[in-house]
């Protein structure tokens, strides 16, 4: 199935990824043709077949709820973007408008 | 000492008669880094190669040390190493320092081997020609105007060209055993859940897997001895008890049933692919296997299986490169714009590529036709792999339809580069267990066989290739650099 140029843009949104107009068509046309590729899947009749998701046989893994060391509070904001810092914190930007 | 020795195995010999020690191997080991020609490494960590070296000599000289101790290896830059900066090939996390080191990187310390520093591979291991790393293609010592693989290309490199004895790497869709063979080395990929990915950048959860580069089929038992077994941080790691990997080495094939699936011989397949592997089932066959012709009909569906199943997967897994806690950010005019542009501008045009992929497959709409279809198809694809075992005892195949290519020659056909997988993925989507070994020369390049086993046969997977690689000579070519 061919995929549009609308359509790459949208997923492309979705994704969070912002292209350029050059990578918009590029994008379009190339994964057109895997597309076209993975439609083959459809001649396979599954009609009676459950999806397998994991080949391991474990379902439900638990473990003893006990308390382990961690990361501080420092290891775990030292590798924060330039400008993500704010003391204990990471530094975000606003996504509540103030009143 | 000039250049390391060929194998651990016999590293660990020499360390044990005091003819070598760790301190020097990490220096012979290093050096042959530093001059590596084929942009291999990403980092080499010398210092603190050289002070788990000098920890090695002291545990050998108390002579309490395991076979990895003091044998200096490579570590692919997608497995996080505390204090070591860990970037999976992206300029997302070119600055990324992690604060813990993967379990399989605590083992191998833990066993005494030299971390000597961090390979080069395709960005978040997307590819399978190492041309996708954001700090540039690595280059086949065999022949420098070709590529050796990917995704995990650094590796395979730096054990092909003699700049470490073994290395690490992943295993998605092939990333292992594919480099392996158009290096000429052996490559393995474990059964899914043999293998902690704690600490391991995530890219298709029900598919990777770690493993080891090596040059011999005994030391990759040997490595593998160390890595497996269950990770409490890791839920998806199988609870089984240990067991001797090398216990069958010596045992031969005489007897064994090996199959042949008649898919895995398909036009478009190199001649001199084809002809090196059939040597070697006739090799098999001569001592003693019985080749069986078997059919793994679904095969030439497993790549587009894999191409919606690992994308959707890495299209989740990705997400959270979003420029808060850790990596780049690209800071926009309000926080959604923040995300397009950090992830616009820090993922290479492959991610992107998969990104929307992945994300198409998961889409409303699509998720039924595509990933829910995929995931039926796998079951099928697995279903099959049981049959075939219930008749014979391992499968032998080419490792890959080519030799290595040209660098460039594929890069803007993403399907006939995703067409080098087909004969590694349908492995990783069933989570079997599979290794490449070298098997010759086509056009003076280096040609693998893959050996694949049921679920946790990893024994019966080395015993097959151990008695192919003690009759033959192929494993003893190295490229004329390494010479």
């Amino acid at each position: 199935m061919p995929i549009d140029r609308a359509t790459i843009v949208h997923v492309a949104d979705l994704a969070r990824i912002a292209l350029t107009e050059e990578e918009i068509e590029r994008f379009t046309g190339q994964l057109s043709v895997v597309l076209d590729a993975v439609e083959r899947l459809k001649a396979v009749d599954t009609s009676e077949i459950s999806p397998t998701a994991s080949t391991l046989p474990l379902i439900g893994v638990q473990r003893d709820d006990v308390i382990r060391p961690g990361l501080t509070t420092d290891e775990a904001l030292a590798n924060a973007p330039k400008g993500g810092r704010d003391g204990e914190f990471f530094r975000v930007q606003e996504i509540l408008e103030t009143r | 000492m000039k250049g390391l020795p060929r194998t651990i195995t016999e590293a660990a010999a020499l360390l044990r008669r005091r003819e070598t020690n760790a301190l020097e191997l990490a220096e012979i080991a290093l050096r042959a880094a530093h001059a590596d020609g084929f942009n291999t490494w990403l980092l080499l960590s010398d210092e603190r190669a050289k002070a788990q070296a000098r920890a090695a000599d002291e545990r050998l000289r108390a002579g309490d040390a395991s076979l990895l101790c003091g044998i200096p290896w490579a570590c692919k830059d997608i497995i996080g190493t505390k204090g070591v900066a860990t970037t999976a090939g992206s300029k997302i996390l070119e600055s990324y320092v992690p604060p813990y080191s993967a379990t399989v990187v605590e083992r191998l310390d833990a066993a005494g081997a030299v971390m000597m520093g961090k390979t080069n591979l395709d960005e978040f291991a997307m590819g399978s020609s190492n041309e996708n790393s954001a700090f540039g293609a690595v280059k086949n010592p065999w022949r420098v105007d070709r590529v050796p693989g990917g995704s995990s290309g650094g590796s395979a490199v730096a054990v092909a060209a003699g700049e470490a004895l073994f290395a690490l790497g992943t295993d998605t869709g092939g990333s292992i055993r594919q480099p392996a063979a158009l290096t000429g080395v052996v490559g393995m990929k474990p059964t899914y859940g043999r293998v902690s990915r704690y600490g391991v950048v995530a890219f298709a959860s029900s598919l990777d897997q770690v493993g080891p580069f090596t040059n011999s089929v005994e030391d990759s038992a040997i490595v593998c001895q160390a890595l497996f077994g269950k990770d409490p941080s890791d839920a998806t790691t199988m609870p089984l008890p240990s067991e001797d990997l090398r216990r069958d080495l010596g045992r031969g094939v005489k007897g064994m049933r090996l199959g042949v699936p008649k898919e895995f011989f398909v036009a478009g397949m190199e001649k001199g692919v084809e002809r090196a592997v059939r040597d070697a089932l006739s090799e098999l066959e001569r001592q003693g296997a019985e080749l069986v012709d078997v059919s793994l009909s679904l095969t030439d569906h497993g790549l587009a299986v894999y191409y919606l199943i690992q994308p959707a997967e890495a299209s989740a897994n990705l997400a959270r490169y979003d420029g808060v806690r850790y990596g780049l950010r690209v800071e926009g005019p309000d926080l959604l714009e923040t995300y397009r542009r950090t992830r616009g501008k820090g993922f290479g045009p492959e991610v992107k590529r998969r990104m929307i992929l992945g994300t198409y497959a998961l889409s409303a709409g699509y998720y039924d036709a595509y990933y829910v279809k995929a995931q039926k198809v796998r079951t099928l694809i697995k279903q099959e792999f049981d049959r075939v075992f219930e008749k014979v005892d391992a499968i032998v195949t080419p490792t890959s339809p080519t030799v290595a290519f040209k660098i460039g020659q594929k890069v803007n056909d993403p399907l006939s580069m995703y067409l080098n997988d087909i004969f590694t993925l349908p492995v990783n989507i069933s989570g079997l267990p599979g290794i490449s070994l070298p098997c010759g020369l086509s056009d003076g390049l280096p040609v693998g066989l893959q050996v694949i086993a049921n679920s946790y046969q990893e024994a019966t997977m080395f015993r097959v290739a151990a008695a192919y690689e003690r009759a033959t000579k192929h494993h003893e070519l190295r490229p004329k650099v390494a010479a």
